[in-house]
């Protein structure tokens, strides 16, 4: 016996054993994160005074990842929607650039906004602001990375499935879509949370 | 999501760029509304309500949430339960303290 | 637990470390000499023997850090921390839900195999990791941790030993969610044809809630273990508050401003509901072995299910009646004992309805079915001595002491260990195609009842005393501790007798897999599809050799339609 619904969706649920798997994840995703942003109300609530993100962080670059994220999300969506359509050259184009703003937000968040973080002393030892802004954005860049790493496999050498197998590796990219905008969304939440409040 | 025509992705597609002018222009909105000097307080309730309409249009339209099967629902609605419980009972009970450490 | 239950009995006198390292190397030598012309089981067994030797050969040359044979407090809080979080964590959640869940699950549903096989053995591998790291850390320089499985802050960030610990359990809980997303995967998806969710054998169930609590519960506790772990290597101040003295000094390196109880909150909702985490499994491979055993359908199947998932949803709103003594104030403290009284309302429906299948039903008092039934009792014991914990007055007074302790080992030593023991007898045969001698598993299992009790009923008594249950020298100092002192050797001797009680199931499972005579496929007689469907052992690719179809409930026995007293699930009811 094959494990049954792997390829097509389960009649009575109607999903297929993968999107029932990513979205699970997902919800304890959720908790993970929730868990985190309900340590950061705690932390906020309970100070007796407590730093403005706006005047501690670069807004401006947190916005530009923002839109770098959201672009992120709509290439992610297209490469999808590109394979529905049966255009596996425009697929390895979005994909492309789906990694590619991963890459680039990761740059940006190391390069120019952590580097300069640790050359003014601000370190997350140096109070419970700067702990729950490093927790939650390198956990956060960590999920990014994992993205990129799924994505780039998608890109490179998982896109032979693409002949054998193309009903299955929309699946796999709808699934891996999922995770991204998922990502997306976190840092939606982060954005403001952290910089402008 | 499987066996759509192409009409139906090409309409799909629509959807995700509005969905995107729709998340660039709210990313500047709120960070236009925390430059205004209101109070703390207001300042957080409209930054949430902007990230939540921003959230669910992610999760509606690129997630496909919108036209999701109830299963997910289900899933989705006990996880985000779960989380307002946490978050609820964890700081009502940190605020219910009989002696209050400050 | 036994080196630990000598340490508070005899703290004068030196444990006879050669004796206990060098007569189970030897018998290890013995048996492997003998293992290797007989078979490869048998000298595998002789491995475990040796493994064992060492281990305890390990704890000698620990002797020069204890003088005269008494452990320094150190080692002891270390033994203490990691005997709780290897029984929970390596030991009963892997093998209730990681084995029997993994092997039973598929089989009972009539699925090929979990969902995701690739995502089932990354979990395993980081299972593993997560495991030894934590069994490493008893050879690491600063040894292993020393603040409970608790891990309570301050005390955690600031003690040495924690850091491998919380690396090791961010290991051992991204393999539980990875576990949880396969287990949730296959029951909802890979339910055979006509497999309804009424029609699903009660152990299937208890597994799918399981399965909710790890993945919802488990990652809150990631999280804190992350900002446990920054606030150990990072030095930043989540759960350290302002102005924390150790030893009569500030500490410096923490600006402060974080909260302790915060770690608590975070730690206990992930901590209740893993406690039916432990306790759910059993509470289906009891009511499997009840079904099978005394040849009725299982009383109140529905009432049975709801009750569990009720069980499940209020596992996460219960958690803080352990913190009553952190300060909290009246209101959160009346919810709080309010949602752990109704929890008890499942809890009690549950047991009800397996005591009540009992009635009228032909018993037939084998192996599994002797362990069973002593879960039954055990378990009630261990939920109604849980009630005076759950109301604060009288937890104000228990809480921390030997009541806690005997408490929450009758709901899992002679509760889920029964539980998970009755599961092997049961599915033994399942597994190897053959049947566990039942005049050593009644050895094994008198010996195991009497002394399992031996050592859990006077911790009720000293805990009344108000015996402490964190000391090392087990409070011979104190005066209100003298009288009760003297149960400590009865624990102990228990302890040891107990320990050797398990050697006939050992010698049991190797002789058996050896020796033993095959049986047939369904030996039990049972209905549910493990047994009617498949071979014993089943087919190794895909566990059927074709795809069964389900017509009834799960426990259809007593029916007499086919000329037998029970109608497996996948057989048409005739006339």
């Amino acid at each position: 016996m094959e494990i049954p619904y792997t390829v097509s969706p389960r009649p009575d649920t109607g999903i297929h054993n993968g999107k029932l798997g990513i979205w699970l994840f997902l919800a304890s995703e959720v908790m993970l994160f929730g868990a985190l942003f309900s340590t950061y109300i705690l932390l906020r609530t309970s100070a007796i005074d407590w730093p403005l993100g706006s005047d501690n962080l670069n807004v401006p670059l947190g916005t530009f990842n923002t839109l770098i994220l959201i672009i992120s999300s709509v290439t992610m969506v297209m490469a999808w929607a590109s394979l529905m359509m049966k255009d596996f050259k425009k697929y390895k184009l979005y994909m492309g650039l789906t990694i590619f703003l991963g890459i680039l937000f990761l740059v940006v968040k190391i390069a120019f906004e952590y580097a300069p973080k640790f050359a003014h002393h601000h370190y997350p030892s140096t109070n419970t602001f700067f702990g729950i802004y490093f927790v939650l954005t390198g956990l956060h860049a960590l999920h990014v990375l994992g993205g990129i790493l799924v994505n780039g496999y998608f890109w490179g050498p998982g896109s032979k499935m693409w002949k054998k197998a193309p009903q299955q590796f929309i699946n796999r990219i709808e699934i891996a879509g999922l995770y991204w905008h998922f990502v997306d969304l976190v840092w939606i939440f982060l954005f403001p949370t952290l910089y402008l409040l | 999501m499987e066996n759509t025509d192409v009409q139906e992705v090409k309409r799909h597609i629509r959807v995700y760029l509005y969905t995107f002018s729709a998340l660039a222009v709210l990313t500047v909105v709120t960070v236009a509304a925390a430059s205004l000097n209101v109070a703390v307080g207001t300042g957080i309730f409209i930054a949430m309500v902007i990230a939540t309409v921003k959230g669910t249009l992610v999760a509606g339209n690129f997630m496909h949430l919108f036209s999701e099967k109830k299963l997910v629902y289900l899933v989705l609605i006990i996880t985000v339960f779960l989380f307002f419980v946490m978050l609820c009972i964890i700081l009502s009970t940190i605020n219910d303290q009989v002696l209050s450490v400050s | 637990m036994a080196l630990m239950r000598w340490q508070l009995a005899y703290p004068e006198q030196p444990i006879p470390w050669k004796v206990f390292a060098l007569v189970p190397m030897l018998v290890g030598v013995v048996v492997f000499f003998i293992g290797r012309r007989k078979g490869p089981y048998l000298s595998m067994a002789g491995f475990i023997f040796i493994g064992i030797g060492l281990l305890i050969w390990y704890f000698v040359l620990g002797e020069t850090r204890m003088p005269e044979g008494v452990m320094l407090p150190e080692f002891y809080n270390s033994l203490g921390a990691m005997h709780g979080t290897i029984m929970v964590f390596l030991g009963i959640v892997p093998l209730s839900v990681g084995a029997f869940g993994n092997y039973v699950l598929p089989l009972q549903i009539g699925a090929p195999d979990m969902a995701f096989p690739k995502l089932n053995m990354a979990s395993y591998w980081v299972f593993l990791l997560g495991g030894i790291m934590m069994l490493s850390s008893f050879f690491l320089p600063g040894g292993a941790a020393q603040s409970g499985w608790t891990s309570y802050a301050p005390l955690a960030v600031i003690s040495p030993g924690q850091t491998v610990w919380l690396i090791s359990m961010i290991c051992i809980i991204t393999s539980s969610l990875l576990g949880a997303v396969n287990f949730i995967t296959t029951i909802i998806q890979l339910r055979t044809k006509g497999m309804t969710w009424m029609r699903l054998p009660f152990f299937v169930w208890a597994q799918l809630v399981t399965s909710f609590l790890l993945l919802l519960a488990f990652p809150p506790l990631e999280a804190a273990a992350v900002l446990q772990l920054m606030d150990r290597l990072a030095s930043t101040s989540f759960f350290m508050p302002s102005g924390l003295v150790v030893s009569g000094q500030v500490l410096t390196e923490y600006t402060g401003g974080g909260s302790p109880l915060l770690w608590q909150h975070l730690f206990w909702f992930l901590a209740h509901p893993e406690v039916y985490v432990l306790i759910l499994p059993a509470m289906g491979i009891v009511a499997e072995v009840i079904a099978n055993n005394s040849r009725k359908p299982l009383w109140g199947y529905n009432s049975l299910v709801y009750a569990t998932v009720f069980l499940g949803f209020m596992s996460f709103i219960v958690w803080a009646h352990h913190m009553f003594l952190t300060g909290m104030g009246a209101t959160m403290a009346t919810f709080f004992q309010t949602t752990t009284m109704i929890i008890s309302i499942p809890s009690i429906i549950i047991l009800t309805a397996l005591f009540i299948s009992l009635w009228g039903g032909s018993i037939r008092f084998n192996t599994p079915m002797l362990f069973a039934l002593a879960f039954l009792p055990m378990f009630g014991i261990g939920g109604l001595t849980g009630l005076p914990l759950g109301l604060a007055p009288s937890d104000i007074h228990l809480h921390d002491t030997y009541y806690v302790i005997g408490h929450f080992h009758y709901v899992v030593a002679p509760g889920t260990i029964f539980a998970l023991l009755a599961g092997i007898y049961y599915w033994f045969p399942k597994m190897t195609g053959k049947l566990l001698n039942e005049k050593l598993g009644k050895v094994h299992f008198w010996g195991s009842f009497v002394f399992m009790n031996g050592v859990f009923s006077p911790m009720f008594i000293q805990g009344f005393a108000g015996i402490s249950r964190r000391l090392w020298d087990g409070g011979t100092t104190y005066l209100h501790a003298q009288p009760y002192l003297y149960l400590n050797e009865m624990i102990s001797v228990s302890a040891w007798l107990l320990g050797i009680f398990q050697i006939p199931f050992v010698i049991n499972l190797v002789w058996t897999l050896a020796k033993g005579k095959k049986v047939g496929d369904n030996v039990w007689e049972a209905t549910t599809l493990e047994w009617s469907a498949a071979p014993s052992p089943p087919v190794p690719h895909g566990n059927f050799k074709s795809e069964p179809e389900v017509y009834h409930p799960a426990y259809e026995y007593s029916l007499k339609s086919n000329g037998r007293d029970y109608t497996p699930q996948n057989e048409p009811l005739k006339g």
